[in-house]
């Protein structure tokens, strides 16, 4: 019997762990990738001749209900046809009864791997932009996406960007999808992702499968508004994840959650009390106004919040061109600072005219 | 007498329905029992010895003798029948068995020789001491990991030539030596990318892709058979093919 090094025994597990597609069109090349609840390969679609990722999930699906999700999500995104939105190609089952769905191949980095490279404030914030344009465009056509967070949120080589996931997106009642739509008019689409991050609460039994209405929390504890995290499904609307927005944004200036612990299903009323601390508490050099635009986004109450994530994008852009922000009202000493900085060409021509004057006066006097 | 000549290969005289070796191994049928130890034997004596070599700390002469009398002792008292498996993994009992074992023979003052140098069992100790050379032994700490371990290259190793006689036997030579390139040649971390194997094999790239996901649908077909005969039960089983392959089985 030959012998069969570590690394041999390695990859031939690595080899079985690949997931047999053989009766769809897609033969597996590779694992990209895992999480607690799927895990993402490199495929190839023999038909089309494309290379598209197949997310797997782990648990087979014994009732059909997880296929019927996910189902569900590939309809939503199909809604969402954006250049920042990544489509769903096909869902399917296995023999051994898991779900997998394939999706395009997104190439680039995680908005938290990105974040903790050498990239520049504006650069993250010009990013944070094209999220927040994303996802009002999402709520444009009435999805919610409920689980934003930078690890969701895909950066490209070329500063393209990326909103993954919307597994627990939900269509509200003015949205629309096709025929097939089910009959309920809030379809959410899959109760858990990561295991870890998301955390479920049955506090009440749901009206259908499928429906959280009944108290279920969905999303990321360090992440999600306190209405979402209290399991008041039925309050959570743009401004939800206008907050998880305002999230992110916090991470990007702190380079951490807001919530830097897991919310346990037993904290609810705490997640609703507690506040992280201020951005500037953690690093004085954030300018007050990106930090106010940060916290509004971020207000406990809902009608505190931007009501959309234009608005929120619109301040983030105002802040970038040296505009005044609306979550932040400046004193006299600012608002000069600011324009100042904003022309700081012209300030410098003036300063350089008028030391020329005084040379000249200088000169002429003697 | 030797009932179970060679057990240092792969056999695939086990019934095709791949009962569980485990259970058969407490069968009344004679030849059943034979057959299900062969296949227990197989996979188990390589570990069996290394670990009492390393754990009991015996010289490779005392840890041959030791291996082939747990094994004979287990097949002569039948005492896998007292195998439970609600309580434990095949493996761990086989291994409090085994220590228990190695304890009462350490006990008896002058151990009875099991027929001196001759072998009873055609274990091939020689390769388990060359691979006993190849790395530095397990720290005091890990040696229930490295039988775990032992372990699963045992099964991956018995897999692995069952794998290969059934594809030279079904006429997919070119598969399995694609297969073989792919996963087992090369011991750099990254492996060779299917357009060069393309190249190499002047196949196309899609005739790769395919010949490796069939390589690797019999591959992965062939080790859960393996896992079903060193089994007890369907939760076992199950069990074993998510820990040791990743995969959750029909």
């Amino acid at each position: 019997m030959r012998w069969l090094s570590d690394n041999a025994v390695e990859r031939l597990r690595q080899e079985a762990d690949l997931p047999d597609l053989g009766r769809s069109k897609y033969l597996v090349i590779h694992k990209v990738g895992s999480g607690g609840m799927g895990t993402v390969y490199l495929a190839q679609d023999m038909d089309l001749g494309r290379k598209v990722a197949v997310k797997v999930m782990k648990v087979a699906d014994s009732t059909g209900s997880l296929a019927s999700r996910m189902l569900r999500e590939a309809r939503i995104v199909a809604l969402l046809e954006h250049p920042s939105i990544v489509p769903i190609h096909d869902v399917g089952s296995l023999d051994d009864g898991r779900v997998f769905y394939a999706m395009k191949l997104v190439q680039g980095k995680r908005l938290d791997e990105f974040a903790s490279g050498a990239s520049s404030l504006s650069d993250l914030l010009r990013i944070f932009q094209k999220v927040c344009e994303a996802v009002a465009f999402a709520h444009a056509r009435g999805v919610i996406h409920r689980d934003l967070k930078p690890e969701n949120i895909m950066v490209g080589p070329f500063g393209e960007v990326l909103v993954m996931d919307w597994g627990v997106a939900k269509v509200l009642g003015g949205g629309h999808l096709n025929s097939a739509r089910p009959s309920d008019d809030e379809i959410e689409v899959r109760a858990i992702d990561d295991a870890d991050l998301v955390a479920t609460l049955p506090l009440a039994a749901g009206n259908q499968e499928g429906d959280t209405s009944g108290g279920t929390v969905i999303g990321t504890p360090a992440y999600m508004p306190p209405e979402q995290a209290m399991g008041k499904t039925d309050l959570l609307d743009q401004r939800s994840d206008v907050y998880a927005l305002g999230a992110i944004l916090y991470f990007l200036l702190t380079g951490r959650a807001p919530f830097e612990f897991t919310r346990s299903p037993d904290s609810r009323d705490e997640a609703a009390r507690e506040r992280p601390p201020r951005p500037r508490q953690i690093n004085q050099k954030i300018a007050r106004a990106i930090e106010a635009v940060s916290l509004k986004a971020m207000a406990e109450r809902r009608e505190d919040r931007y009501p959309s994530a234009e608005q929120l994008a619109g301040d983030v852009v105002g802040f970038l061109d040296g505009q005044p922000v609306s979550a932040y009202r400046e004193n006299i000493f600012e608002k000069a600072g600011r324009w100042l900085t904003k022309n700081r060409f012209i300030v410098l021509l003036i300063v350089a005219y008028l030391i020329m004057r005084v040379l000249v006066f200088f000169s002429v006097g003697r | 007498m030797n009932d179970y000549p060679d057990t240092g290969g792969p056999r695939d005289r086990f019934p095709v329905t791949r009962l569980s070796a485990v259970i058969a191994a407490s069968s009344v049928n004679q030849e059943e029992r034979a057959r299900a130890f062969e296949v227990l034997i197989s996979a188990y004596w390589m570990p069996v010895y290394k670990y009492v070599r390393i754990k009991w700390n015996k010289p490779s002469e005392d840890a041959r003798d030791l291996t082939q009398g747990f094994f004979l002792e287990a097949i002569e008292k039948n005492f896998f029948h007292r195998y439970d498996a609600s309580k434990a993994r095949f493996r761990t009992f086989l291994r409090t068995c085994l220590d228990g074992f190695v304890a009462n023979e350490n006990k008896a003052a002058s151990r009875k020789k099991r027929g001196g140098d001759a072998t009873i069992l055609s274990l091939d100790f020689d390769n388990a001491e060359e691979q006993l050379k190849l790395g530095p032994p397990p720290a005091a700490n890990a040696i229930d990991e490295y039988f775990e371990k032992e372990w699963a290259r045992s099964v991956f190793s018995l897999a692995l030539e069952s794998f290969r006689a059934h594809m030279l036997g079904a006429g997919k030579e070119a598969h399995l030596q694609l297969f073989e390139r792919y996963v087992l040649d090369d011991d750099d971390e990254s492996k060779v990318s299917y357009k060069a194997l393309a190249a190499e094999f002047e196949l196309s790239t899609s005739d790769v892709t395919n010949y490796l996901a069939l390589a690797r649908r019999e591959f992965r077909r062939i080790a859960l058979e393996k896992l079903r005969e060193l089994t007890a039960t369907d939760e076992e089983y199950r069990r074993e093919a998510r820990a040791l392959l990743g995969v959750d089985p029909l």
